[in-house]
């Protein structure tokens, strides 16, 4: 057995049972269906890929769990906790975290404060303790400036650490994206093609860094991919979206054989 | 010796969190410090101090409550000036009604009635943004003025609408003199200075920094927009609020309701705008530029022979502020606190050029 599929074993016995499950998730903007009864389930631990052509409500989906947008029908669960909206802040609480399709960084800002905002929801201190910096507010600072220091470290971005984010290549602002949203220790990473826009190298940097965050901290993944090679390779299971709704769910090799599927994607060239 | 941090490793993350890292800057503050309090007592004169330090000292302060929200949180308020009443007013009326309070306790409670109000002004932010939340601030502005103006209890029932403070004191020490004003005001400034300095690197500060930069991912990291907009607002407010009753006590001894007007509003803007938007050290320089140049109007053409007239120079100062506001708007929205850090990176590198 070679040590990549006995690692791949390994992944596959930790996958456990459903995290987040989405029932029946119906929305529209106007006169355009989005989304038109969506169901799915994401296993703890495992790697789940959205795919499906432009336009095919994939981001709208995220925003849903993220809770941007409402859902016209359907429920949530998450972590049996089942609900039918929440506000975006109460979702990153529970533990679900994401990165976005067009960077959304916060641009005057460095790349240490970026990180470091993804810690804020965890930081207790109070205005007065801040404002006058006493003891507790000052070693909260530095317990939770460790934490960022280890994400920049796992994601090489040292040399970085105090540019502001709007300097840098478009690459490594994807990767700070994930930085930021690693920083909030979530249970679920939502990623909304992390690999969109780069080139052969920096898409494998950013393969190889959702792999280890989902190995390393067993942070369960909902991925959105164009890049069909890299789905098939690195996801457990896939649904499939076209003109907002479900045509495939299943293992990557099952969905790939689906006729449904090869027709929506015949003419698009992924 | 060079300006450079070369050579001055940290080793330890609280060493790289100090608010000067480079040790020539912490070296330049404490100069400053010591010049401000203990030449500047003795050389400058009543004139000097009552014209042009006193006013700068309250308004950098003034300044700075508003940087926190503009420039740091991304809101705007055309209605500041109408915390700086609360905060006068408050003082005002603490001090006439309970008699040997002191005067720190007063100018504390004077912010945060200013805090309470504005946080309650804060709330359209929640639901609007841009423009329309300008409009709602202007009428926490009018609506305010018009309170102060028509609610006689709140000037005491004064005959004239207009209201005096007493010599303030403070555990037996009579704050009468310029030079005793500015030693009080001094402290004051800098404690709150570093307090905001403070505020804006710790994560309420980064929470007001993400609503700015991108309100809906900082919503999706865990931020609750509601806490970090009337938070921002609170103490903008408190510090203007703070600003407003020393300028009331320290400044102006006695005032109207219009003391506090819509222009002043816009000025404590321009101040932000030219001095530098999500810059501490910015309000000192915009509040010291807006402080400083109609004395200097005033004064350099008759020194250097032309006979300007009054209404003349008014012009101008009105010209020269337009001006410089569109400059800054377009070319450098950091404002002169950026053109500072250009600097500053400038002689980091003297005297080889890259
Ligand atoms: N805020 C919105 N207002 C109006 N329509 C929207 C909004 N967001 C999404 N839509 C519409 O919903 C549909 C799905 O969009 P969505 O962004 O979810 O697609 P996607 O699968 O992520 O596509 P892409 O691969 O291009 O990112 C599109 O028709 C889009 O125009
Ligand atoms: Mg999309």
């Amino acid at each position: 057995m070679n040590p990549g599929a006995s690692l791949q074993a390994v992944h596959q016995a930790h996958i456990g049972a459903p995290i987040l499950q989405l029932e029946g998730i119906s929305l529209a903007f106007g006169g355009v269906q989005a989304l038109q009864d969506i169901s799915f389930d994401v296993r703890e631990h495992e790697i789940r890929a959205i795919i499906g052509p432009n336009g095919a409500g994939k981001s709208s989906m995220l925003n849903v769990i993220n809770g941007i947008y409402k859902p016209q029908q359907g429920r949530i669960t998450f972590r049996g906790q089942t609900f039918s909206h929440m506000e975006p802040w109460q979702v990153a609480r529970m533990g679900i975290a994401r990165t976005f399709q067009n960077l959304a960084l916060f641009k005057g800002m460095s790349v240490l404060d970026n990180i470091m905002t993804g810690r804020n929801l965890r930081m207790k201190s109070n205005l007065l303790q801040q404002a006058l910096r006493l003891g507790a507010a000052e070693r909260e600072e530095i317990a939770h400036r460790e934490r960022a220091e280890e994400i920049i470290d796992f994601l090489e971005i040292q040399a970085w650490r105090k540019t502001p984010v709007g300097r840098l290549p478009y690459g490594l602002q994807k990767r700070v994206d994930l930085g930021r949203a690693l920083a909030m220790e979530p249970a679920v990473l939502l990623l909304d093609e992390p690999m969109a826009g780069m080139n052969v190298e920096e898409k494998q940097d950013m393969c190889r860094f959702v792999l280890d965050v989902n190995n390393e901290f067993g942070t369960t993944i909902v991925l959105i991919e164009h890049d069909m090679g890299v789905v098939m390779d690195i996801s457990d299971r896939v649904v499939v979206l076209d003109y907002g709704r479900k045509i495939g769910d299943g293992a990557p090799d099952e969905v790939r054989g689906n006729e449904d599927v090869i027709r929506a994607y015949l003419g698009v060239a992924h | 010796m060079f300006y450079r941090e070369n050579g001055q490793f940290k080793t330890s993350y609280r060493a790289d969190q100090q608010i000067l890292p480079i040790r020539q800057d912490r070296l330049l503050m404490a100069g400053l410090l010591v010049v401000a309090y203990l030449v500047v007592p003795w050389v400058a004169s009543d004139y000097l101090l009552r014209a042009i330090i006193l006013p700068f000292l309250i308004l950098s302060l003034a300044a700075i409550g508003l940087n926190l929200l503009v420039g740091y949180c991304g809101q705007i308020s055309l209605g500041h000036a109408a915390f700086m009443a609360v905060g006068a007013y408050a003082a005002y009326n603490l001090a006439v009604r309970v008699p040997g309070m002191n005067f720190l306790l007063v100018l504390l409670l004077a912010g945060v009635c200013a805090a309470l109000v504005g946080a309650l002004f804060g709330i359209p932010s929640l639901r609007i943004k841009g423009l329309y939340l300008a409009v709602a601030t202007l009428a926490a502005q009018f609506f305010i003025d018009w309170m102060f103006a028509r609610v006689k209890w709140f000037t005491n029932y004064a005959s004239s609408g207009s209201v005096s403070t007493a010599t303030v004191e403070l555990f037996g020490w009579k704050i009468e003199t310029p030079a005793e004003k500015y030693l009080f005001l001094l402290s004051v400034v800098s404690v709150l200075a570093l307090a905001a300095k403070n505020l804006v690197r710790s994560h309420i500060g980064r929470s007001w920094m993400a609503t700015r930069d991108m309100d809906v991912a900082a919503e999706v990291i865990g931020i609750r927009p509601v806490y970090a907009k009337l938070t921002a607002f609170a103490v903008s407010a408190f510090y203007v609020g703070v600003a407003g009753a020393l300028w009331g006590f320290m400044h102006l001894g006695a005032w109207e309701p219009a003391a506090f007007g819509i222009n002043v509003s816009l000025n404590l803007l321009f101040m932000i705008i030219i001095g530098g938007m999500g810059s501490i050290l910015g309000s000192f320089f915009g509040a010291f530029f807006i402080t400083v140049l109609p004395i200097l109007l005033a004064q350099v053409p008759a020194m250097l022979g032309f006979n300007l007239s009054v209404e003349t120079g008014s012009h101008l100062e009105l010209m020269i502020f337009g001006a410089l506001i569109v400059f800054f708007l377009i070319v450098e929205p950091h404002g002169l606190a950026r053109l500072w850090a250009i600097g500053k990176e400038k002689l980091r590198l003297w005297p080889f050029p890259h």
